[in-house]
């Protein structure tokens, strides 16, 4: 097995993150701008794996797993936000028919 | 690890599971019993704040329990004990407001208590990883609470720009953690400042890293130019909950800045202070300048909290001891007087949005004196002025960055205070010059639990502002925790 070399890792996580801001700040559905930040929370993930697997490359196991284990906690919170921000646009979605944050214009934006 | 390193935690899992509890008896009592249910939930948060004092106040130094988790130490004791109570008023405060409003009151007050134990996880965390969690744990609950009144387009909309930018927000923290994770090896606090002081290897990354974490903490205690969700999230929040956000997670923000920037951080100043410095002035230019304009007072005292953001941020750009418990004191004294201008907002909210605008406050001196001097003196506090207590915690902050030698800094808070008595006295003229048209007066709405809680923050103001020195004492018992 070829291992793929961590700055190789680090790049695409670095193009994944750039791609889901972008995604937050061109796009204007709600739920698109919410793809776009998970993609960028992932984009942190790879990161974490990639720096995690360098530390374990170089023997400092317990540096190690304290990366991977940050991950698991990103997962977590991922899926908790996600409940969360779902129901938020369902809500508005039931008063406003629509989830286009350019018509949430009763407050000025 | 043994069981015994769960001790100091007791306050937060005991309140955890007093917000499982109130969640479920808020199914029979959250319309029936609201004021019960309210009782209930405060005696909690007592609780926590008894066994914080029983069992996280450290008999020694700062200690560090559970695996490099959290830190038992003078600082948590503080944030801690100021999360409850602002917590405990926001309860006492909203029932009524929720009640009148239709809703139900369980959700309410299990979310509040879930948000208070974010905040404690943020407050005491040595690890990166347990303050991330407890910041989205605060976040998240926070998120619900603004869009607590569901058939109010107003609040679904302040809510969902809240949580968008939240979110994004984070997201921009946790890739700052993720580099300076790469960078340095760790996520502890104390072996992130070793590593530092000792002069990292890969210094670019992890400076990068830092810069984003910054962008991410300015975020959360909503500093320009990371601010634009603030008004909205404000004005649109049930005004309870606005008084809630605008002070405990805005301390906890600041606690978790000051555990991470002058904490972890501070060997690498000269990596974040340019950043930080620019942050602080454009800030309170800012938000001072803006609030001039609004005739919304919720509005306009979202504009007046950014500005504060600013001044508090001053003691984290001086980065010396005076700074760090001159931004302590500042943000217990925010807390009170913040906590207390909202509840007069909601007072005046006897119909609709009514007291919403500064022109509902005509006469009011006239029809409500004691409601008007309370007024007064918080608006008196706001702007920083003695002798309240918002000019005691101005003086601190100010001296310590001149301590430090940033005299440019404070010309700029200077000068921006007195630009914002022209919008804290505009109420003030309203309350004592004006009569109004008698037919558009909004009457006070009777609530004698809110009443209470804004009586209790205007008493606290004046007793800070003469009398500051138990209260400097605390805030330099938390000092040890942050290595100075």
């Amino acid at each position: 097995m070829i291992a793929v070399p961590v700055p190789w890792i680090l790049a695409l996580s670095a193009v994944l993150f750039v791609l889901g801001a972008l995604g937050v700040l061109l796009r204007r559905n709600a739920i698109v701008i919410f793809l776009g930040v998970e993609i960028m929370l992932n984009a942190a993930n790879l990161a974490f794996v990639a720096f995690a697997m360098e530390r374990a490359g170089s023997g400092s196991v317990s540096s190690a797993i304290s990366g991977q284990l940050f991950v698991f906690f990103v997962i977590g919170v991922a899926a908790a936000e996600a409940a969360v921000g779902l129901a938020l646009f369902i809500a508005i979605h039931r008063l406003k028919e629509t989830i286009d944050v350019d018509r949430l214009n009763i407050l000025r934006w | 690890m043994t069981l015994e390193q769960f001790v100091p935690f007791v306050p937060e899992i005991a309140l955890a599971v007093a917000a499982l509890a109130v969640l479920l008896a808020g199914i029979p009592m959250g319309r029936k019993a609201p004021r019960a249910l309210a009782l209930l939930s405060v005696a909690a948060m007592a609780v926590s704040a008894i066994l914080v004092v029983l069992y996280a106040t450290p008999s020694a130094g700062p200690e560090v329990i559970l695996g490099g988790m959290l830190s038992v130490d003078g600082f948590g004791v503080f944030f801690k004990l100021l999360f409850l109570l602002a917590g405990a008023i926001t309860l006492l405060m909203g029932v009524g407001y929720v009640v009148r409003a239709g809703y139900g009151y369980g959700e309410f007050a299990s979310l509040v208590l879930f948000a208070t134990v974010g905040m404690m996880v943020m407050a005491s965390g040595a690890n990166l990883a347990s303050l991330y969690v407890g910041l989205e744990l605060m976040a998240l609950s926070v998120y619900i609470l603004v869009g607590y009144f569901k058939l109010e387009v107003k609040s679904n909309e302040g809510a969902v720009k809240y949580f968008v930018l939240g979110a994004l927000s984070s997201a921009i923290l946790l890739y700052g953690i993720s580099l300076v994770y790469g960078g340095l090896g760790t996520l502890e606090l104390g072996a992130i400042r070793d590593a530092l002081a000792a002069g990292s290897p890969s210094g670019r990354v992890v400076g990068l890293g830092i810069v984003l974490v910054s962008f991410g903490m300015l975020f959360k205690v909503a500093a320009v130019p990371f601010h634009v969700w603030t008004p909205d999230a404000y004005e649109g929040a049930p005004t309870p909950i606005t008084a809630f956000i605008s002070v405990a997670p805005k301390a906890a923000a600041f606690a978790m800045f000051l555990r991470l920037f002058l904490g972890a951080f501070r060997p690498a100043i000269g990596q974040w202070h340019g950043v930080l410095w620019v942050a602080a002035a454009a800030t309170m230019i800012y938000g001072n300048l803006a609030a001039l304009t609004q005739d919304n007072v919720k509005r306009m005292l979202a504009y007046s909290s950014i500005a504060h953001a600013g001044y508090a941020l001053l003691g984290i750009v001086a980065a010396n001891a005076m700074g760090a418990w001159s931004l302590l004191l500042y943000m217990l004294i925010y807390t009170f007087m913040n906590l207390g201008a909202f509840g007069f907002v909601a007072l005046l909210e006897s119909r609709g949005y009514a007291g919403e605008l500064v022109t509902d406050y005509a006469g009011l001196a006239k029809r409500a004196p004691a409601a008007a001097a309370g007024m007064l003196i918080l608006m008196l506090a706001l702007a920083g002025i003695p002798p309240t207590g918002g000019f005691m915690g101005k003086l601190y902050v100010f001296s310590a960055a001149v301590q430090a030698g940033y005299v440019w800094l404070v010309v700029i808070a200077v000068i921006m205070s007195a630009v914002s008595l022209y919008y804290y006295f505009r109420i003030v003229v309203q309350m004592y010059l004006h009569d109004g048209d008698g037919s558009e007066l909004a009457a006070l709405v009777r609530d004698r639990w809110l009443e209470i809680g804004i009586a209790a923050c205007v008493v606290v103001v004046l007793i800070l502002g003469v009398w500051p020195a138990p209260a400097l004492g605390w805030a330099q018992a938390g000092l040890a925790a942050l290595g100075f």
